[in-house]
């Protein structure tokens, strides 16, 4: 038994440690500018929630712009994904492999090679600056996660289950929306819990192809780093807040997160 | 509870059909994957096809006058240049050492989860949670509150050891970097090995304790085989992310000290962003995606296999 304590305690300690810088970024958060660049670093301060007050007051455009663009992409994401899951998996087509290895040979395309021509292409297409670039793009990059994710979840779908609405008489539409949703539905949240941690997370195209207009979270991150003065404890309140509705996603989401990171393939 | 499924595999239930009927069925099977294919097709290949087309050309965003042909000079500067063989190099060394090491950790960390301890859900919750944090929040965290020299935390916690006021960005770039790309991705490992591990059946190692066989041995001989597929898994999954890590390099060390750290997506961001060569950077481009086509086609062989795909190509 004594072994087994010994253990918890090791994964106690690991835990924690690795937990730390975040536990750091929080704590700093509450720290009044002057209390965060201080050497030896202060563990006791007295709280204060100046630098939340101040975020709040300076976020607002770019927290609109990426709920805007996280939410619209994923509606997107399972409009187009539940139709082409349902296509690879309960009726297929004849060669629904090749299908489904289209959509992820998608993902390893290395998007930053083509950053310069999507950029001439945004530019021509007015879409510069605009947040429907981002969710053009954000649900391209979550569509083929989205659809293996849901096909897995299709299969589950008891064969008795379709084989009875087909006895029924039910057409494909009320296969889908009397069968194969109800049962799917969990899933399909699961599915979406994913592709919004990763469209929220996203820097890369936001930073390249918007500027003020469609700037998102991460972009505000950035700019609460100036050139000169003491930043440390805004950055940190600031980086809190933009990360918090992630992490509390991610910790209701725990179980499902293996099945999304694996696209399906681990339950 | 968990399993690599081998059910999606062994696949979708295809019923025999009539001859006749077939070519009516073959489109109402077609039709719902249409939009999603089309949608696919359209955002993420011509985007390629338009950067090929600027391979060829003369183009800067700060020079008057647009594109014009220039044949094969973009690909013979991309060859020539050190720069961009630096860059490769850098990426694959970067991703190589943080893919190695988060799966270290998280077979690790796994392997503490797996067993029953107070509090085990808390744990897990904390070590998660790395994952979850805003990349762009992450590498800022790292590099100022956790690393400056001058009020870090690390050297705080490192001053027992011998270690003062190290600046971190400078002197160790690219090991910071890479530092934070695995405190990232080593709860994505944790989470899949955690998965395998618990599919492990029971009876197994039950027996094999009967046995007589030590804890070493049984780990060596049926659990690590056991694992091997999630292991891949994650191995192939992990790359395919931290391939691409921007943020990172951009927000923690710009690239630099010098270019120790400018990895291929920081080079093409600079190519374009800095340098204003739209045709260069397309060239850079077009090789960097043959490349990841030849690092692809054999990644999509082994995801073929963990899934254990038939005639999957």
């Amino acid at each position: 038994m004594s072994g087994t304590i010994g253990w918890g305690v090791v994964a106690w300690v690991v835990g924690i440690a690795f937990f730390l810088p975040v536990l750091w970024m929080v704590l700093t958060a509450f720290k009044p500018e002057s209390a965060a660049e201080t050497w030896p670093p202060k563990f006791t301060f007295s709280p204060t929630l100046a630098e939340f007050r101040l975020v709040f007051s300076g976020w607002g455009p770019y927290v609109t712009h990426s709920a805007i663009a996280t939410v619209a992409s994923t509606v997107l994401v399972l409009m187009l994904g539940v139709p082409a899951a349902y296509a690879l998996s309960v009726h297929p087509i004849k060669r629904w492999q090749d299908g489904l290895f289209f959509f992820i040979s998608t993902k390893m395309l290395p998007i930053v090679a083509a950053i310069g021509p999507l950029y001439v292409i945004a530019l021509k297409a007015h879409l510069l600056d605009s947040i429907w670039v981002l969710i053009i793009l954000y649900t391209a990059m979550n569509l083929p996660l989205a659809i293996w994710m849901i096909r897995s979840f299709m299969l589950e779908v008891p064969g008795e289950m379709l084989e009875a609405a087909e006895l029924d008489g039910a057409g494909r539409t009320r296969e889908m929306t009397e069968v194969i949703l109800p049962v799917i539905s969990p899933g399909l949240i699961s599915t979406a819990l994913i592709c919004v941690i990763f469209a929220w997370n996203e820097l890369f195209l936001a930073l390249n192809l918007t500027v003020t207009n469609a700037a998102t979270l991460p972009m505000f991150l950035i700019s609460s780093v100036p050139q000169e003065g003491l930043y440390i404890a805004h950055l940190s309140a600031a980086a809190t807040l933009a990360s918090v509705p992630v992490i509390i996603v991610g910790w209701i989401a725990q179980r499902s997160l293996v099945r999304g990171l694996s696209m399906g393939a681990i339950k | 509870m968990a399993a690599v499924d081998t059910s999606t595999v062994a696949g979708p239930q295809t019923r025999v059909r009539p001859r006749g009927a077939s070519r009516r069925d073959a489109w109402q099977r077609r039709l719902p994957l249409l939009p999603a294919l089309i949608y696919t097709i359209v955002v993420t290949q011509i985007p390629f096809l338009v950067t090929l087309w600027y391979s060829f050309q003369n183009y800067f965003f700060d020079v008057p006058g647009g594109a014009h042909w220039t044949g094969l000079s973009n690909y013979k500067q991309v060859f020539s240049s050190a720069a961009f063989r630096s860059a490769l190099l850098r990426t694959v060394e970067m991703t190589a050492s943080a893919v190695i090491v988060a799966m270290v950790l998280g077979v690790v960390f796994a392997l503490l989860l797996d067993r029953k301890f107070l509090g085990r859900g808390v744990v897990r919750t904390l070590i998660i949670t790395p994952f979850l944090i805003m990349p762009a929040a992450a590498a800022l965290v790292w590099a100022g509150p956790m690393l400056d020299p001058n009020f870090g935390l690390l050297n705080y916690l490192l001053q027992p050891f011998g270690v003062h006021h190290v600046a971190w960005l400078s002197t160790h770039a690219l090991g910071s970097v890479i530092v934070v790309m695995i405190w990232q991705w080593t709860p994505f490992m944790t989470l899949i090995v955690l998965a395998g591990l618990q599919s492990q059946p029971a009876d197994t190692l039950e027996a094999a304790k009967v046995d007589g066989a030590g804890a070493l041995a049984t780990f060596r001989e049926l659990t690590l085989p056991h694992l091997r597929p999630y292991i891949e898994l994650g191995i192939l999954l992990g790359s395919v992310y931290l391939v691409n890590v921007f943020d990172a390099v951009r927000l923690m060390t710009n690239g630099g000290p010098g270019t120790t750290t400018t990895n291929l997506p920081f080079y093409l961001y600079e190519q374009v962003n800095n340098a204003f060569d739209v045709g260069g950077a397309a060239a850079a481009g077009v090789v960097t995606v043959i490349l990841t086509i030849i690092v692809a086609t054999f990644a999509l062989r082994l995801f073929a296999r963990v899934f254990q795909f038939e005639g999957a190509n």
